[in-house]
């Protein structure tokens, strides 16, 4: 449990820290809360040479929310998520997704940013993200771009991210009021990745389903995003049949390993429940939006 | 003076001793980050030794370059078994009668063993020489399944051993056959097998766990070389022992061996073995002249230092209709691992497996074990419960629960209908053990109305109506065990480690002001020695708690004592506290006949003093008599007041108890909640209530976590799974639900002041509450038995398999 030699950086600016990174090469990694990256190093599964810590970079901190839009700095703690009051009434599926993350120990240093960028598919907030259609903010050395994130994740710790960009934000559009949202997780224990998680958000018009998102946390390589599962929702009266049509589509792209969490089949099974029971929640919170 | 006005309850209180819930003297100093642990321990010039580890189950070693890692700087030494041959400790003898390599000696057998130990500077230099040692393998066929350890074409493990065919134990019929022990009478269980109404069988297996204590294990070694002195901090729960060990393996004399255990954090039975990283740290210490520190991370604990359980057992128990029992069988297939480093008392290979016929009158009685060889860690220890008491506690509380299905008669009833009878006591079980005292059905009765068993069985007849009319997907379990501990090992005739009598000690001295220090053979890890000890001693002598320190695991100062396992430290060392106690008072009476001109049989003893009989006004308390010890010249008396007792107790202590649980199932994702649990224990004279209950409750979560998740699980090439905390199920306060306590006291008549021990119990019979309940909730449908743990998806798979999902 103790990691290898690498030299540690303190950048105090984006621009720096993409200096840095492209300086030191593929030998260098960017450390956000460093709760995925220093166990990997104390196990040696990861080795850098250069660990580039990110926590006195000012500009990646803050959340804002104007003019119908949501903004999350890449170093706001999952801690800082699950307090802010503002973001809570915006888009409540974000806190829910939070405190589900790891233990409080963990969330007072794990980022949003680290999260969403590690690229592994027991991270919690990127099937919220994917369920949000929000967009992940990259800066490299010829500047910045946008990635949506339901196209992000490309494989295990393979993602959308050059080697030379740092995730800097995460941005999506406040959810409509009459909307609902989830974030089912099964899991062992507190600390524990999900045996199977689904993140759902449903708009509604009157009581039909205007538009549904749904996200898989941990039942494959990646995050997986089950767009069939959202369009079978969209336009139904969210019944019981329909449900279960969504929640089959859903376990129907999940492809999880076999871990002591149980076999493949158990957990795709946990992956279908945790849709069913997300539908069934965020239609539920919608419906009393509605009738408010 | 004002001793005169005071009422003997107000000195009594003041004295805080047997029944106060005092609080724990021992918490100031670990609240406030003030607690030394082993690692704590730093000493000038210290080098740091780390492992080089086999990735494999089985494997013949064809290389090890270790020039790589001795060029990196910092690093020191690389000990290899070639390094320790000539010295002949690239084995050690383990407490078990076996040999374990210290490093492998050609071949690895299991994954995680010790290949080789680096010294280097600091712990980064040697983590990093660690991966610098170049270690050539050639895998061989790994043997995980100790069911399949006797086959004729098992691979052969133990090559050192392999022509062996006698043991430390007897016969050995096999490479891979370690032992087989037995106890009852064959020949009269099979004729009340014969002669059964009913017989019912289970394969009932324990997985194998691991106690995981938080503190993992470790030492620092250093040897004097100007005066030869080899002096070792480190993790240990029988530190006499250790010193005993450490000197006949060295050739040291055991005087120039002092043995040190700081604080623990916490035991659970991990810390009572010798390990490859003790003998590493000592030998490189003798070496280099220099003090050596060795502390394991927590996979290193995980999967190389003792595990418990791995009991794989055949029962079957025969019964009238009406549900009498008439007999009991049982055959376990015990997994030792790769070196037999089991620690139980030397005349007992399979512990006290031999209480399996649990807290029931049972007339019949056979078991036989036989311990086996496998590509696993070694160990096979007491995880908070007394030598393999766990084991057969659960094997017998799920063989009720199976008869009882197949009766088709309530658990509870069935109970109610064997249990030992109180009248009964001294009662002399089938399988040889005397249990000293109880009232059962008291407890039973106690805990039942508790519960209000009758409305729990109601609604869970209700709620499985409404579960089959499609209106719920929970299922309500509820599970009900009972459950007879046997600790406090134990009386020299039978019970030796290695010919080390398990008697137990303590040593008193009391200061001339009327303070004083007693220091036992015994280690607290976490039970409150420090705290309950000194009340026992406050009783005893009339001496305030307060002002008595208690001290323990240093071998230079501590008298011998066989160390704290297997619930002992109460049962022996707490009457050897008394012993040594009512020495001292024997003394003070003495002297206080001589202060106040009267015969010693003029006088009384009352609280704190001793007082002429029929004239209470003349008195002597026993401060005034620890002060006249050291100042009156009394005639024909020595001067002092000290006391030494080695007590050896005539007979265990036999702790019991009634549990329930009530669990929900959620059947379409097999998780399972704890509703209640409820725990009646019995643990004889109560000496600090507070402790009493903060003990059951760490019993229980750790009942909890074996019951609902632990596992060190191998594949079929013995890679081990579970070997860290993401995997391994450590509960915290979030995964714990809130007990309910409860209790009678049946003294043992035995014991100096009816104490039994209670730091075990809640996990003997915590584990077979959780799993009968687990049980129990899909009972309706036809299951009997479902193997531990029930984790998330094996209760799915129960239900599954039962046609409830889909």
């Amino acid at each position: 449990m103790i990691p290898g030699i690498f030299e540690y950086h303190r950048p105090r600016s984006v621009g720096e820290a993409v200096e840095l990174l492209a300086a030191l090469g593929d030998e260098s990694r960017v450390m956000a809360g460093g709760h995925s990256l220093l166990p990997m190093m104390k196990l040696r599964l990861a080795a850098p040479e250069h660990v580039i810590d990110l926590r006195n970079v000012e500009e990646l901190k803050g959340i804002s929310i104007e003019g119908g839009a949501v903004t999350i700095g890449a170093m706001v703690t999952q801690h800082e998520i699950i307090g802010s009051g503002a973001l809570a009434a915006a888009c409540p599926l974000l806190r829910e997704t939070a405190l589900q993350i790891a233990d409080p120990q963990v969330r007072y240093c794990g980022t949003v940013g680290g999260n969403l960028a590690n690229g592994d598919a027991g991270n919690d907030l990127p099937a919220a993200m994917q369920a949000l259609d929000a967009d992940y903010v990259l800066v490299g050395p010829n500047g910045l771009r946008r990635v949506g994130s339901r196209g992000f994740y490309h494989g295990p710790y393979a993602t959308a991210r050059a080697d030379d960009e740092i995730l800097s934000a995460v941005e999506f559009a406040v959810p409509p009021r009459r909307h609902g949202a989830a974030y089912l997780k099964q899991k062992r224990k507190i600390g524990d990745y999900a045996t199977a998680a689904a993140a759902v958000v449903l708009g509604l018009s009157g009581e039909t389903c205007a538009s549904a998102a749904v996200s898989l946390t941990n039942v494959g390589d990646t995050t997986l995003f089950a767009e069939e599962a959202g369009t079978i929702l969209t336009g139904s009266r969210l019944d019981a049949d329909t449900i279960a049509r969504a929640s089959e589509a859903a376990k129907a792209i999940a492809r999880p390993a076999e871990d002591p969490r149980g076999p493949p089949d158990y957990r795709r099974h946990i992956a279908g429940v945790m849709v069913r029971r997300a539908v069934e929640a965020a239609r539920d919170r919608a419906l009393e939006v509605t009738d408010a | 003076m004002s001793d005169q006005v005071e009422s003997v309850e107000a000195r009594a209180e003041k004295l805080q001793g047997l029944g106060c819930a005092r609080k724990r003297v021992e918490d100031a100093r670990f609240t406030r980050g003030k607690g030394n642990y082993v690692d704590d321990v730093k000493l000038s010039g210290m080098l740091f030794g780390d492992f080089v580890r086999s990735p494999y189950g089985h494997a013949r070693i064809t290389s090890i370059d270790a020039e790589p890692a001795k060029a990196l700087p910092g690093v020191v030494a690389v000990l290899t078994a070639e390094d320790l041959k000539p010295l002949d400790l690239h084995y050690m003898p383990t407490l078990a009668g076996d040999v374990q390599a210290v490093l492998a000696d050609g071949k690895v057998l299991f994954q995680g063993q010790e290949v080789a130990f680096v010294v280097a500077e600091d712990r980064y230099a040697a983590a990093d020489a660690v991966e610098l040692v170049e270690v050539g393998y050639e895998p061989l066929p790994a043997l995980v399944d100790p069911l399949a350890a006797l086959a004729d074409d098992a691979p052969v493990l133990r090559e050192d051993i392999a022509d062996k065919t006698e043991g430390a134990h007897g016969a050995r019929r096999h490479p891979n056959h370690i032992f087989t022990w037995e106890a009852g009478d064959a020949e009269t269980a099979a004729r009340a097998f014969d002669q059964a109404e009913v017989v019912a069988r289970e394969m009932i297996s324990y997985q194998r766990v691991h106690p995981c204590p938080l503190e993992t294990c470790g030492c620092v070694a250093s040897m004097d070389k100007v005066n030869g002195k080899l002096t070792v901090w480190g993790t240990f729960q029988a530190p006499h022992a250790v010193r005993t060990v450490a000197s006949l393996i060295s050739g040291i004399p055991e005087h120039n061996i002092r043995i040190v255990s700081p604080d623990i954090g916490g035991g659970f039975g991990n810390k009572v073995g010798v390990y490859p990283g003790y003998v590493c740290a000592i030998v490189a210490s003798i070496v280099t002249g220099v003090p050596i520190k060795w502390i394991e991370d927590r996979i290193e604990n995980l999967t190389a230092t003792a595990f418990a359980r791995d009991y794989h057992m055949a029962g079957e128990i025969a019964a009238t209709r009406d549900g009498r029992i008439t007999g009991l069988k049982c055959h376990v297939t015990a997994d030792h691992g790769a070196f037999d480093a089991c620690a139980d008392p030397t005349k007992f290979p399979a512990g006290f497996f031999n209480i399996c016929t649990g807290s029931y009158d049972i007339a019949a009685a056979h078991v036989a074990v036989d311990g086996v060889y496998t590509n696993k860690a070694p160990g096979g220890v007491a995880y908070r419960c007394s030598f393999r008491v766990t084991e057969a506690s659960y094997f017998i509380e799920r063989m009720i629960d199976v008869l009882a299905r197949r009766l088709d008669m309530d658990p509870a009833d069935l109970r109610m209908k064997n249990l030992i009878r109180k009248e009964q006591f001294p009662y002399t079980s089938a399988l040889g053990w005397e249990y000293d005292s109880g009232d059962y059905h008291a407890a039973m009765e106690k805990a039942l109305e508790a519960v209000d068993y009758g409305a729990l069985r109601a609604e869970q007849r209700a709620g499985r109506e409404a579960f089959a009319r499609g209106e719920t997907r929970t299922l309500m379990g509820v599970g009900v065990s009972f459950f007879t501990e046997i600790v406090g090992a134990g009386p020299v005739k039978n019970c030796d480690i290695l010919g080390l009598g398990m008697f137990d000690s303590c040593e008193i001295r009391i200061h001339p002001t009327g303070s004083a220090i007693a220091r036992l053979g015994t280690i607290s890890q976490g039970q409150g020695h420090a705290t309950t000890f000194a009340q026992i001693l406050a009783s005893e002598i009339g001496i305030p708690a307060d002002r008595i320190t208690v001290e323990e695991g240093d071998t230079d100062t501590a008298p011998y004592g066989l160390g704290t396992y297997g619930s002992r430290s109460t049962p022996v060392a707490g009457a050897a506290t008394a012993m040594a106690g009512r020495k001292i008072r024997a003394k003070a009476q003495m002297i206080a006949a001589y202060l106040l001109e009267v015969h010693e049989g003029d006088l009384e003893w009352e609280v704190d003093r001793f007082q002429v009989k029929g004239n209470p006004e003349r008195f002597k308390t026993m401060t005034e008599l620890a002060f006249a010890a050291y100042n009156q010249a009394v005639p024909g008396i020595e001067p002092g007041l000290e006391a030494v007792s080695y007590y050896d107790p005539p007979n265990m202590t036999y702790p019991f108890g009634a549990y329930v649980c009530v669990v929900d199932v959620d059947v379409d994702t097999g998780v399972t909640g704890v509703r209640r649990f409820y725990a009646l224990d019995d643990c004889g004279t109560r000496i600090n209530p507070m402790i009493i209950e903060g003990q059951v409750h760490g019993g229980l979560t750790e009942a909890l976590a074996i019951a609902m998740g632990q596992e060190i699980a191998y594949d079929e090439v013995g890679n081990v799974s579970g070997g860290n905390l993401v995997d391994y199920f450590l509960p915290t306060a979030v995964e714990t639900p809130a007990w309910e306590t409860d209790f009678t006291v049946t003294p043992s008549p035995h014991h100096p002041i009816g104490a039994k021990g209670v730091g075990e119990s809640p996990n003997v019979g915590g584990v077979s509450a959780f799993s009968n309940a687990v049980n129990d909730a899909f009972a309706h449908l036809g299951l009997t038995h479902t193997q531990m743990p029930h984790d998330h998806w094996r209760v799915w798979k129960t239900a599954e398999r039962l046609g409830l999902t889909g």
